[in-house]
Parts: C-alpha cells; sequence; structure tokens
C-alpha cells in the first residue's frame, strides 16, 4: 500500500528552506523601514496623524516596531521618503533598538551588552519554548506553529514548542494580554522552572498593538520581568521568529 | 390592513434609517420570530441590545433566505434596573447565545432561558462580581461518573479556552466549554477609535485567521453606510482574496486533522500546499494572512497580470497535489475509520442550535450568505454551496475537500471576469456617514456566516458596533459533537471544527 504514496511523495519533494538565515521573502514583505534623511517635519506630522497605532514619531521622524502593524500607509502617502525594505530580521532584546530613525538604514542587530550570561550557555543547544496565547487573534499563533512546519523545521536546531511548562526553558506570549487571561499566562510563567527566558513576539505582544491602552487588556505581566527577545510583526513572519532566537542564543 | 411588522431589506451590505424601523410590544415582537421560524430558510443574523439614553431598543436581523432579503424589527423598553422578559430560547433554542449576551452585557432576565450562563465575560459587562473563576458549571452527581477539566492553556499553540467534560469512563456525557479569555474589547474599541483606517486595522485582528472574512464585512458595512460604491474590477478581488483565505485554511485543516489522527505523511503534504497558498497571498500585499489587503472604497494592490499569473499558476500546483493526498486520505480504511460516524452532529440539532457556515453545510443544513445573501463579487456570478448529509467527521473533511476544489474553480472564473483598467482606485479613510442609521454587512468567512452591524448617532458617528463571528453560534456543535464519543476523539472534532476563540470573546 506504500507503493500508493510514493507519487505523491516524489510529487512532493524537498520543501524546507535550506538556509533559513538568508532565505529571501517578496518585495511586498513589509520588513524593517528606511525613512529618508530629507522628510520634512511638514510630511511626518501627516504620517504621524495617519498612523492608526501612534508609531511614528516626531524630531527626527521615527517609526516604532514594536507599535506598527506594518500596514504600510505611511509608506503609500510618501513613497520614496518611507519604505519598507524586505528585511526580515528585525527581532531585538532592546526595546529602545526597535525605533527605527530617519536617515538609518542598516540592519536591526541584538544588543550583545543585554543577553543575559546564562541564556548563551545554557540553551545554546537546545530550546524548548511554552507559547501562551493572551488574547492573540490566532494570526500569531499559526505563525509560530509554522516555524515547526516542513518548510522552517525550526527542530533542525533542537528549537520547539512543548506542551508543558514543567518541560519548557521559555515563554512565548502572543498576543496583547486580555485582562482574564493574566491570571493564567502567570501561573504558566511559574510553573517553568529556572532559568527561564521570556520572548514577546508580535506586535499586539509587544506595545497591545491595534488594542493598545484598551480597558479590557492587563499588561502588568510585562513590567515584572526582563524581556528576552521582542519579535515585532502583524503576526511576525516565521523568518523573523527563528532568526531572533537563534541570534538570541548564540548560533550560527 | 395589517401594519407592517418588519421592515424587508433587499441588498447586502445594506443600510436604512433607525426610525424606519419598526417598533413592536414585546409579546407582538415574539411572535413575530415565532412566525418567521416557521420558515427552514430563515435564521437570527442579529439579535442585540442598543441602549439609548433612557431607552433599550432590542433590535433583530432576520436572513429570510429564500426571498434573499434580511428582515429588521425592534422592541423598545425603558431602561430600568430589573428589566424581566419571557425568553424566546425556550421556544427557540438557536437564540440562547443571542439572550445569553444581554443578560450578561446589560443585567436582562429572561424567564425559562434554559442555559442563561455568561459567553465571554466582557470587561464592561453588568454583573462585574462575576468572574471567570466562578463559571457555572453543569455537573452530574454519582460515584461513576468523573470530571476533566482542559485549559485555558492547551497542549498546542492554540487560542485559550476551558473545556470540562462529564465522563463515564471513557464515554463523554457532558462538555461545556467556557470561553472569554481572549476578551479584548473588540466591539467598544470600534465606537472609541473613530478613524476609518483604525477601525480596518482592528477589524483584521478580530480573527487574524478571518482577516480577510471580517475586513470584508467592517468595509462592505462603512461604504454603505457612506453611500460609496467599488468598481467591479475591486470587488472581483476582494472575492478572489476571500476564496483564497478559504483555499488556505482548509488544507491547513486537513493537515491538522490527519496530524490528529497520526497520519504524518498526509500532515506534512497538507502544511507544505497550505504554504504555497498563503505564500501567494503575501506575494500580492506582502502579509500571509491578507492584513492590508481590504481597504475601503479601493485598494494598495491592484491585481496585475504579474499576480494573475502568480495565482493561476500556484492554483493548479495546489489543485493538482491537493486531489492527490486527498485522494490517498478518503480511501485508507485506518483514516476512514476515525472518520466514519464519529462526532455526529445531525441535521435536527444543526437546526436547533443555529449552526451556520461549514458546521451546518456538512449536516446538511444549507447555510451559506454567498448564495442566499450574495455579496460583491457573488452578485455577479452563481454559486452552489456544497452540502453533504452524513454529519460526521468523514463529512466535515469531505467538505472542506470539496469546498477546497470549487473555490478554486470560483477564482479561475473571477480571474476571467477581472480586468485591470486605467489607474485602480486608493482608498478613502475620509468619510461621511449616514446619521441616524442601522448598516448590516454580510460575509461568508471559512468558518461561516460573518455579520456586522453597526449604528450611527445624528452625526453619523459609530456609536455602536456589533461583530458576529461563525463561532458564536458554532461552539455548541462543538459540545453536541462529542456526546456518547471516546473523549479521545474531541481533539480530533475539536479539529474538525476549528473555531474561534478571539471571534467569540471579541
Amino acid at each position: 500500500m506504500l507503493l500508493r504514496e510514493l507519487p505523491i511523495f516524489f510529487r512532493h519533494g524537498r520543501q524546507f528552506v535550506p538556509d533559513l538565515r538568508r532565505g529571501t521573502l517578496p518585495e511586498t514583505f513589509p520588513g524593517r523601514p528606511v525613512i529618508s534623511p530629507d522628510i520634512t517635519p511638514e510630511e511626518t506630522l501627516i504620517v504621524a496623524k495617519l498612523c492608526p497605532v501612534q508609531a511614528i514619531g516626531m524630531a527626527p521622524c521615527s517609526i516604532d516596531l514594536g507599535k506598527c502593524v506594518f500596514c504600510k500607509e505611511c509608506a503609500f502617502v510618501l513613497p520614496g521618503k518611507i519604505s519598507f525594505t524586505n528585511d526580515f530580521r528585525i527581532a531585538v532584546n532592546n526595546r529602545e533598538k526597535m525605533i527605527i530613525r530617519q536617515g538609518v538604514d542598516e540592519p536591526v542587530r541584538l544588543d550583545p551588552e543585554k543577553i543575559r550570561k546564562e541564556i548563551r550557555s545554557i540553551f545554546r543547544h537546545a530550546l524548548k519554548l511554552r507559547q501562551v496565547s493572551a488574547g492573540g487573534d490566532n494570526s500569531a499563533e499559526m505563525e509560530m506553529n509554522a516555524t515547526g512546519n516542513v518548510n522552517f523545521d525550526m527542530g533542525r536546531y533542537g528549537i520547539e514548542f512543548v506542551a508543558s511548562p514543567r518541560h519548557a526553558d521559555g515563554l512565548v506570549i502572543t498576543g496583547p494580554i486580555s485582562g482574564n487571561m493574566a491570571e493564567a499566562l502567570q501561573i504558566c510563567y511559574d510553573a517553568i522552572p529556572g532559568p527561564k527566558l521570556v520572548i514577546v513576539a508580535g506586535t499586539d505582544a509587544i506595545s497591545g498593538g491595534i488594542f493598545q491602552n484598551g480597558e479590557a487588556l492587563d499588561r502588568s505581566f510585562l513590567s515584572r520581568y526582563p524581556i528576552d527577545l521582542f519579535v515585532p510583526g502583524n503576526p511576525p513572519h516565521p523568518l523573523t521568529f527563528i532568526n531572533g532566537i537563534l541570534d538570541l542564543t548564540g548560533r550560527k | 390592513m395589517e401594519e407592517k411588522r418588519y421592515i424587508e431589506l433587499t441588498g447586502n451590505p445594506i443600510s436604512l434609517k433607525l426610525a424606519e424601523i419598526p417598533t413592536l410590544e414585546y409579546q407582538m415582537f415574539s411572535n413575530l420570530i415565532d412566525d418567521l421560524m416557521k420558515e427552514e430558510g430563515n435564521h437570527c443574523l442579529a439579535y442585540f441590545l442598543f441602549p439609548g439614553k433612557d431607552r433599550y431598543k432590542f433590535i433583530c436581523c432576520m436572513g429570510l433566505d429564500a426571498n434573499q432579503t434580511i428582515a429588521v424589527f425592534s422592541h423598545d423598553h425603558p431602561a430600568q434596573e430589573n428589566v424581566v422578559l419571557d425568553s424566546i430560547t425556550a421556544r427557540h433554542f438557536r437564540f440562547h447565545v443571542f439572550e445569553r449576551e444581554i443578560h450578561e452585557n446589560y443585567g436582562i432576565d429572561f424567564i425559562d432561558h434554559p442555559w442563561l450562563k455568561p459567553v465571554r465575560y466582557p470587561f464592561d459587562r453588568h454583573k462585574r462580581s462575576d468572574i471567570m473563576n466562578t463559571y457555572p458549571f453543569y455537573s452530574i452527581g454519582g460515584e461513576e461518573l468523573h470530571e476533566v477539566g482542559v485549559g485555558p492553556v492547551h497542549a498546542g499553540v492554540i487560542e485559550p479556552g476551558y473545556f470540562r467534560f462529564i465522563c463515564n469512563g471513557e464515554n463523554v456525557l457532558h462538555l461545556e466549554i467556557q470561553l472569554g479569555y481572549q476578551h479584548r474589547g473588540v466591539e467598544r474599541l470600534f465606537v472609541e477609535r473613530p478613524g476609518v483606517l483604525q477601525q480596518t486595522v482592528l477589524s483584521e485582528s478580530i480573527a487574524g485567521d478571518t482577516a480577510i472574512g471580517h475586513s470584508l464585512a467592517y468595509v462592505g458595512l462603512l461604504e454603505s453606510l457612506g453611500g460609496q460604491q467599488v468598481s467591479s474590477q475591486v470587488s472581483l478581488e476582494r472575492g478572489i482574496a476571500l476564496e483564497l483565505e478559504r483555499i488556505a485554511i482548509h488544507i491547513g485543516d486537513t493537515s491538522a486533522i490527519c496530524a490528529d489522527i497520526a497520519y504524518q505523511f498526509g500532515q506534512v503534504v497538507n502544511e507544505a500546499l497550505r504554504t504555497i497558498v498563503i505564500n501567494t497571498t503575501q506575494r500580492w500585499c506582502g502579509n500571509r494572512f491578507g492584513k492590508g489587503l481590504m481597504r475601503p472604497c479601493g485598494t494598495h494592490y491592484p491585481l496585475t497580470p504579474e499576480i494573475e499569473t502568480m495565482i493561476r499558476k500556484n492554483l493548479k500546483e495546489v489543485e493538482e497535489r491537493y486531489l492527490q493526498i486527498t485522494g490517498r486520505i478518503f480511501t485508507m480504511p485506518s483514516i476512514l475509520s476515525r472518520f466514519e460516524t464519529i462526532g455526529k452532529v445531525t441535521t435536527k440539532q444543526a437546526m436547533l442550535i443555529g449552526a451556520v457556515g461549514m458546521a451546518a453545510r456538512s449536516s446538511g443544513v444549507t447555510r451559506d450568505i454567498r448564495w442566499s445573501h450574495p455579496f460583491g463579487a457573488f452578485r455577479q456570478i452563481h454559486y452552489d454551496p456544497v452540502i453533504l448529509q452524513t454529519c460526521d467527521i468523514w463529512s466535515r473533511v469531505m467538505l472542506r475537500k470539496m469546498e477546497v476544489e470549487r473555490s478554486i474553480a470560483l477564482i479561475r472564473e473571477l480571474l476571467d471576469m477581472h480586468e485591470l483598467t486605467g489607474t485602480p482606485e486608493k482608498p478613502r479613510y475620509e468619510f461621511h456617514l449616514q446619521p441616524d442609521s442601522l448598516a448590516i454587512s454580510l460575509t461568508e468567512g471559512w468558518r461561516g456566516e460573518i455579520c456586522h452591524v453597526a449604528i450611527t448617532d445624528d452625526n453619523g458617528k459609530i456609536i455602536h458596533y456589533k461583530v458576529k463571528d461563525p463561532s458564536f453560534h458554532n461552539w455548541m456543535a462543538l459540545a453536541l459533537a462529542v456526546r456518547n464519543q471516546e473523549i479521545s476523539d474531541f481533539p480530533l472534532c475539536n479539529k474538525s471544527y476549528n473555531l474561534s476563540y478571539c471571534g467569540n470573546d471579541l
């Protein structure tokens, strides 16, 4: 009976992305933005007013990747002044570094000073993560699932999502953290044995995104513990997530 | 001559002046529902309470499938503490969730409601002392029985929700589902954030797996209230995007179902096919879930000939390979034994609970907005829904396979009609909305019927917004599906519905 699967198997072929570090995404993919150095304050004001999540700062003009929902509306209004490259390596460990200022066109990288020592010594070769969706809209959750699928195969690095927090080395939070989920999130964090890391994935989780300052949220968890990695995106692309973790744990 | 009891609207999306809605005494209102419910094709699209200054207005929107129309009528009640009304649910169970929602939000009591339990614990609920941990679970005494609690955090990377089973050995007698963990206050945010772009982005986040379905409902609603029309070109593109979303999720679900019955080969092959479809959407608009594609009055991403060629090429590839793998799935005895007669929800039950979308169609109930209330691109073509009669997991998986085929054919048809002419219309975010009006917009997302309703004040500002995801009705179908099944079949039943937590919790 296995013979009947052979034609499917051949047609399926090889699906995995061989080099996750240097994969390419289509031109339309909104990754790291670049703001032209000659953008005027008047132009900045126009896009700052337009931005649905107040991600654009004035003087100098800047875009906060932790707030940005990557709708690209600012780039449509000011083509040539603001553009989004398809550079997907935008995960960082320092909230400050997520603010891209005008005239800056260089890769976003982790701040080596801020990486806790035990992360690289303990989690370098294997990392098990417990994900908690706290008000996530299921797009970030589906992208987290996709990191382990046949295409991205994060498992090749020994990095996996696990069912029990007791088996996990860290917590991945998606969603803006709804008040109704705050307690369960805390219980899950407490159940993970130390040392443990905390990753927030997606704009919703980093800043609340479109839900920021919503009355139904309770984001106090994030002020209680250090955050080891911020993964921007709406939802974060699997390549952004995987590369962020590889950078954090010091992998090639 | 009898006074008109309801106003019948033709078209979708559609808006009308609030003053045009007939207001009935509660007894009349309730009798009218009885009368409308006699017709099998009629189903409740939305029933909610709109709180005025000192009046409660109960508004009911009923879909009359046979006429392709929407009936709207209302009941007016002075706003006071301790409002007590006769329950409609007592006679028509499918109203249970609407009345529960009204009870939870405004404290209205419904006499004889059999299941007046919390829906989602919204932050602005009537009774703040009710909290997630005090949910009144149903329980049965007896030493032979035991309870199994699961959640809110589940084993997989999925959204949170709490399930409590009452079991006799391996056999499930009853499942109760407690939701609300995902509540973000979406409906309130639509009112508090008046910017059209903000609202559009918000509509994409109601349920990220249905970003296109929900944002399409929102932009349709806005265009109707703003008296705007979009070109046939844009509406065809919206139809194509909606069907791409359906194909991607259906294939992903096929993969997840294979995973749950330990057919890893099927899981992996389908997973790869889903990637092709969502990458097609990504190539078109930059986002794998189609966020950014739906914009009011126009589009940033016109469907160029290059994109069209890519869609056709990828769909051909996906179609061939998907038929190959599903051909295998549906002939393997070890798989069929997990599908057939498992997780049954009969046609009668599906009607009773008011199931919509896939949950209805796989149980022999004809519910499809593309067919009954055609919108946008579906006005230009005729769509016949897929209806299956076996009511079990087999029928829900088969429905996905057949709908994928149907949607691929549909996209080809829409692409044939599509023509890129002149400069495409750009989106607009400045609107003057019709004042003192109600608008209703329906779409058929991949899960089923999505309904958005908005009410504007005398300045044309949105002051009330209602969202209904198909899961709002369909969670009850899952609870019924596992009755008298082995508890080990629960994951499979759950995946076969793949319902939305955040769509319910809002």
